[in-house]
């Protein structure tokens, strides 16, 4: 089975923790990972913000990049989301508008490798229970491209409940977006600001040590105004929790 | 009970327009401020966000409720898509049935191409009738077209007979939401609108009102039942007209609506062309589909319908004005024309974390939340500030679609107007088909998604790129310059790390980057 991890840029660039949180746990589970060095960004935030063409050079690298794994894993539900529920759309309209239908070919051979952490986990490994070890209060904010546009479930919460030492409580409003999306955070900073601040209160409120999320982007916003407020609440990528073992617990 | 003759209320001056408050219906969108500044406003409001969140959370809830309660909702949201879908495909020939049925019922048809068309039609309707007042059923359409306010330039006055419409209407107020226009307001505003407001209208509310919910109705019910008893004109929308039969369609739960459809001699109703449904069956899904998605009831209190006239029998005369406003142009558009599927039942408002806080006011619209981003800029164009924006005014969370019971892609078409806005692009203008070009105010945003797109198809730059931001980790500021201070202005930064994961992964697992 080859096993390409997909890090997506954010991960790249600002949380490597993460990239190397999922290689090891992965590599632990006995999944020989690989890492294609022609990756670099889905195209979503060119995508989301309305510069669909220039999002068609990235999809092509994407799906090069990742050709010929039988897997394709990625801790990001919203790079997930834009690969298998955009793609399609994005590739077919290049096709209408004459820009030949290569972009068609590779979406539909890509789209159904590309598989979020945890869907990984619970639906090709078959495991809920990793081995990990995580002696915290946790609380578990679920993306929004990842809970609808996924469907990822319980998945997340299940993989997290298992985890020896951790207690999960429940986040009120979980579903509810935490005001990141994408551009949405500079276009609309008031409002986007204002649901931070709810979200962040929200988890304040359960009394959990650790804020937990499967999506980097939606952490930097909550950690940035969590600290910006001085609450001492840690964010923490999912992938980081899972990695973490008695013998070698994350601190 | 004594009848008094109140005599003719006099009309309280239309409201002003403060720039960031509020829009008047049939203004022009030209002056409304672009929606993050409107929003601004909104979002420091503590009684309106109060007000807010308790509303739309409530209902938010029971919607939930009602709709679980169905096994088959998914299959009733598929066949709603499809039966709009199927309708709309086939428009033409549908309004002309429509049109056919209600003529041989008795009814007359007008055709109106805008909403300067439509008002001028109901006012000399109403003109040709010699009333000068009418009872008004909560109708969009109407609101869309700014009616009121045209009947009032040619001496008519309109009543709103919905409660909340009432609210707003005594209030000098313009509605934030689309089944509860007054959703803004709490009771102890209602109470004080009523108190002050009321006598200038007709019946005064009672000197000693409260702010207990039956209270405030029976104010409401007193002042207006005067109004119905009065009233030889009423004007309605509809929810659905039945092409095959001529049946119109209102589904209303006070009463309010059966008093105005039954009671005067002329009826008038404004219903936007998407209204129309082939068949009688067409409704079994919507009936269904409706209540449970706004009011979160499994059967609203009251349906009313209505084919034509009958000979002593309710109104004498029926007026159907159809309503295109933008609408055939929107149906030009593969994306866009889906949000001609909407029903007008404001669950995409109620579960929108952004119209949570933001408010109705700051969509400029009538119609606000998701399903007025996507849809005010399609009837009216990108052109103005507020239409340009509208489209930004959305983080893509996708719990629109998700309640939507005619399943509209609200992200899908919120993404490809911001395309639009951003990139220009063909676009559909009074039948005729022309090329947009890009909005101003995004020269830097597309150089900047340009740059980065060329940056990040070469990995090796990227990497280059990614070396520097880690090697300048100690140099974060507390502050970005230009757009990046919206971020910091509410968030820190984050670390930067001492090596990108590449960096990492070529060490530690050494193959060739």
């Amino acid at each position: 089975m080859r096993v390409a991890l997909f890090v997506t840029c954010v991960n790249d660039a600002l949380y490597p923790r993460t990239g190397i949180a999922v290689v090891r746990l992965l590599e632990r589970l006995g999944v020989d990972v690989d890492f294609p060095a022609a990756q670099s960004c889905c195209g979503q935030p060119q995508y989301n913000t309305g510069y669909r063409r220039e999002a068609e050079p990235l999809l092509r690298r994407t799906a090069e990049a990742f050709a010929g794994y039988d897997h394709v894993v990625t801790p990001s539900g919203s790079c997930a989301a834009m690969v298998r529920a955009h793609y399609p759309r994005i590739a077919r309209l290049a096709a209408r508008e004459g820009r030949g239908s290569g972009l068609e070919k590779l979406a539909e051979d890509l789209v159904p490798r590309v598989h979020e952490l945890t869907e990984f986990l619970v639906d090709v490994l078959g495991v809920t229970d990793v081995g990990a070890y995580y002696p915290h209060t946790v609380t578990y904010h679920p993306s929004c491209h990842g809970l609808r546009t996924l469907g990822l479930g319980e998945r997340p919460r299940r993989l997290l409940a298992a985890v020896k030492g951790l207690e999960l409580v429940e986040l009120p409003g979980a579903d509810e977006c935490c005001g990141f999306g994408g551009t949405f955070a500079v276009k609309n900073p008031d409002v986007s600001a204002a649901m931070a601040a709810d979200k962040t209160a929200a988890a304040r409120a359960t009394g959990a040590e650790v804020l937990c999320g499967a999506d980097n982007s939606c952490l930097a916003h909550l950690d940035g105004t969590l600290r910006r407020a001085g609450v001492p609440l840690r964010t923490l990528h999912l992938a980081e929790i899972l990695a973490s073992t008695e013998e070698d617990p994350l601190r | 009970m004594t009848r008094t003759d109140l005599g003719m209320p006099a009309f309280p001056p239309a409201a002003p327009f403060p720039p960031g408050a509020t829009f008047p219906p049939g203004a022009t969108s030209q002056a409304f401020p672009a929606f993050p500044e409107a929003a601004k406003e909104a979002v420091r409001d503590d009684v309106l966000r109060a007000n807010l969140r308790r509303a739309t959370h409530t209902i938010r809830d029971k919607r939930a409720r009602a709709v679980t309660e169905l096994a088959d909702w998914d299959r009733l949201r598929a066949a709603g898509k499809a039966v709009k879908d199927h309708t709309l495909r086939h428009l033409d020939h549908y309004l002309l049935q429509l049109e056919a049925a209600v003529t041989a019922a008795g009814g007359t048809v007008h055709w109106a191409a805008d909403a300067e068309e439509a008002n001028r039609i109901v006012t000399a309707l109403v003109l040709a009738t010699g009333e000068r007042e009418v009872v008004k059923v909560k109708s969009m359409a109407t609101q869309e077209t700014g009616l009121n306010e045209a009947l009032e330039a040619a001496g008519i006055a309109a009543y709103e007979t919905d409660l909340a419409e009432l609210i707003v209407q005594l209030g000098h107020d313009r509605p934030s939401h689309i089944l509860v226009p007054a959703i803004h307001r709490n009771r102890d505003e209602i109470r004080d609108i009523f108190r002050t407001e009321m006598a200038g209208w007709g019946r005064p509310a009672p000197e000693d009102l409260g702010d207990d919910p039956r209270e405030l109705a029976e104010a409401a019910r007193l002042h207006l039942r005067e109004k119905f008893l009065r009233a030889k004109v009423a004007v309605s929308g509809a929810n659905f007209m039945v092409a095959e039969t001529g049946t119109m369609v209102v589904l209303e739960s006070e009463g309010n609506g059966r008093m105005c459809l039954t009671l005067p001699d002329t009826l008038i109703s404004v219903v936007g062309i998407e209204k129309v449904v082939p068949t009688f069956r067409d409704l079994e899904i919507f009936l269904q589909t409706l209540p449970r998605s706004s009011t979160a009831e499994r059967m609203n209190p009251y349906t009313t319908m209505w084919t034509g006239t009958a000979d002593g029998d309710g109104p004498s005369a029926f007026h159907l004005v159809l309503l295109d406003n933008g609408r055939t142009d929107t149906l030009a558009d593969e994306t866009g024309r889906q949000a001609l599927r909407c029903i007008r039942c404001s669950a995409c408002l109620n579960v929108c974390p952004v119209y949570e806080r933001a408010g109705g006011h700051a969509y400029g619209s009538v119609y606000p939340g998701p399903i007025g981003a996507i849809l005010s800029p399609q009837l009216r164009g990108t052109g103005s500030d507020i239409d340009a924006t509208l489209p930004y005014a959305s983080t893509l969370c996708g719990a629109c679609y998700e309640v939507c019971p005619v399943a509209i892609d609200i992200p899908e078409v919120l993404v490809h107007l911001r395309e639009r806005v951003a990139q220009g692009g063909p676009v559909t203008r009074a039948g005729i088909r022309v090329r947009l070009r890009p909005a101003h105010g995004h020269t830097a945003e597309r150089a900047a998604m340009r740059a980065a797109r060329l940056l990040l198809d070469r990995p090796g730059a990227l990497r280059t790129a990614e070396r520097l931001l880690a090697r300048a980790r100690r140099l974060r500021p507390r502050r970005l310059p230009g757009p990046g201070r919206a971020w910091t202005d509410t968030r820190t930064l984050p670390d930067l790390p001492a090596e990108p994961f590449r960096d990492w992964w070529l060490r530690e697992r050494g193959t060739r980057p």
